[in-house]
């Protein structure tokens, strides 16, 4: 461990008069630099794509997954009669935490987005909800319905699955299409580094006979090279990755009522992850380097 | 010092030294002649591995050159001193870093190597230009900074390509004398030339012998030249 960092430090330090050798170019550094700065950007948003969808999937999973509402659909005579065998079936039942009738101010609430604020339960044949949470062991959904069958026939189970299952669904789906899509630009970043450093090694085949002959190791020479888009990809991730950090933190908050909405930008210790970005940049660009240089070294005579 | 044993060599299935046999001993002074394209340069890249022998054998400090990797080939490099033509130096840097070159890429460093490169500089007469490009230099003053980095690392052997191709007959006669001064110090020389004047002068200078490239052949060359 001792030698890794000393050999980082020793690679990150650098020799002054080593790294003088080759020439500066200036296309291929504003190459390198914009392309890491763009494609760690694209990688921040990416990144915090997959995090936000993560969370989505986390909330609607977690906030539904133990409630269900049962609906009582009859006429305003029989109602009242049902809604309280609902109740007493509810009180028997295993697993159940707690049930609640939905009073009808929180109907109006509920209601009043699509109706607007001066809508009048009156005017509505509105059905009596109860909302139940379950237990962490849970109930028998399948007993349960049985039985609300049976003592209250207007009483309409819903366990929400049949509509959150498809959402949280997609939002895990989401999540992978954002790693995914994270992958793609730090491959996409891979590929750009090795060009420009194919690129800068082609045009310093005269600094490279030079070296050779006054008796530089290929490795020598590689490290010339390497440590210079390596640093180039660092610096360029570091510039887009705050640019993305900024963009996100200048995007609106979402939210809303329901709170089923997520904001992009991260939350809490999730601000650390993007500042691996540039870290991870660094290696691909020491890697990518180190391949191309190697590789074109081996091709010299 | 430098043997070679049967050594053959060719470009595109031509051959241009077949089976070329010859040593020299440690403190020689040889001067390498012979018609443009005989082989001098070829032989010279040779001698430091540039090229490998497609059959025969390179010896350099005992060691058979076809036997080295890479990294090996590097460090016999820092033990030879080449001075090509051409010079090849990395334009972007002064006289005095180019010069230098060598003690970086074999890590040395401290006060030693700056006196070095301050004696190599008076030495060869460059100290006026050392801060200059190489671009701005003469082609004597090239060919001089050539040989200064050519002996940064003091090295055992001097191999040089044509030093005085691009230069006067004042800065053959200059260059001759510093190469003159090192085979004095101890150092092996191999310098190829055409310049028959060149090798006639250095007869009065030192005990100097002219291998020339022949019908593919390497000879020791009459008394005449």
């Amino acid at each position: 461990m001792r030698g890794l960092i000393e050999s980082t430090l020793i690679f990150l330090i650098g020799d002054a008069q080593a790294e003088r050798m080759v020439p500066p170019t200036g296309y291929t550094v504003r190459l390198t630099v914009f392309a890491a700065a763009a494609m760690a950007f694209l990688a921040t948003f990416a990144l915090a794509f997959s995090m936000a969808t993560g969370r989505l999937a986390d909330k609607w999973t977690s906030d539904l997954s133990r409630s269900a509402t049962i609906r009582i659909a009859a006429s305003a005579e029989q109602a009242l009669a049902q809604r309280d065998a609902v109740l007493a079936v509810l009180q028997t039942t295993p697993g159940v935490q707690s049930f609640r009738v939905i009073e009808a101010e929180e109907q109006q609430d509920l209601l009043a987005p699509w109706f607007g604020e001066a809508l009048s339960l009156d005017l509505l044949p509105v059905p009596t909800l109860i909302e139940i949470v379950e237990r962490p062991s849970g109930f028998d959904a399948q007993n349960l319905q049985f039985r609300l069958a049976a003592e209250a026939p207007g009483a309409v189970f819903d366990t929400h699955r049949r509509w959150r299952q498809p959402l949280v669904n997609a939002a895990n789906r989401l999540k992978v299409m954002g790693w995914v899509a994270l992958g793609l630009i730090l491959a996409t970043l891979a590929v750009v580094v090795t060009l420009a450093a194919q690129s800068a090694l082609a045009a310093n085949n005269q600094v490279i006979k030079v070296m050779r002959l006054i008796g530089a190791r290929d490795s020598y020479i590689a490290l010339a090279f390497v440590r210079r888009f390596t640093l180039r990809g660092l610096l360029g991730a570091v510039l887009g990755v705050v640019a993305g950090v900024i963009a996100l933190l200048a995007m609106p908050a979402a939210g809303g009522p329901a709170g089923y909405l997520t904001g992009l930008a991260p939350s809490g210790a999730s601000w650390l992850w993007p500042a691996l970005i540039p870290l991870i940049t660094a290696v691909i660009a020491f890697f990518a380097t180190r391949r191309a240089a190697r590789r074109t070294l081996r091709s010299l005579p | 010092m430098i043997e070679f044993q049967n050594v053959t060599y060719g470009y595109g299935g031509a051959t241009l030294l077949d089976e070329v046999s010859f040593s020299l001993p440690q403190g020689s002074f040889h001067f390498l002649t012979g018609p443009s394209g005989s082989g001098k340069t070829t032989l010279i890249k040779l001698c430091y591995a540039a090229l490998q022998a497609h059959a025969g054998q390179v010896r350099l400090f005992g060691k058979d050159t076809a036997s080295l990797d890479r990294d090996g080939v590097a460090f016999l490099r820092r033990n030879v001193g080449v001075v090509h033509q051409d010079c090849q130096f990395l334009d972007h840097l002064s006289v005095a870093e180019n010069i230098a070159l060598p003690t970086v890429v074999s890590g040395q460093k401290g006060a030693r190597t700056a006196a070095n490169l301050t004696d190599l500089l008076a030495w060869v007469g460059l100290n006026d230009v050392a801060n200059a490009l190489p671009p701005s230099l003469s082609g004597g003053e090239r060919q001089r900074a050539a040989l200064a980095r050519a002996l940064i690392n003091a090295p055992d052997v001097i191999l040089a390509d044509e030093p005085t191709g691009n230069v006067d007959w004042d800065m053959s006669q200059r260059l001759l004398k510093l190469l003159v001064e090192l085979n004095k110090m101890g150092k092996t020389v191999l310098l190829a030339t055409h310049d028959m004047a060149l090798i006639r002068a250095a007869k009065t200078q030192v005990q100097s012998r002219v291998l020339r490239i022949q019908a593919k052949q390497v000879w020791l060359a009459g008394a005449d030249l």
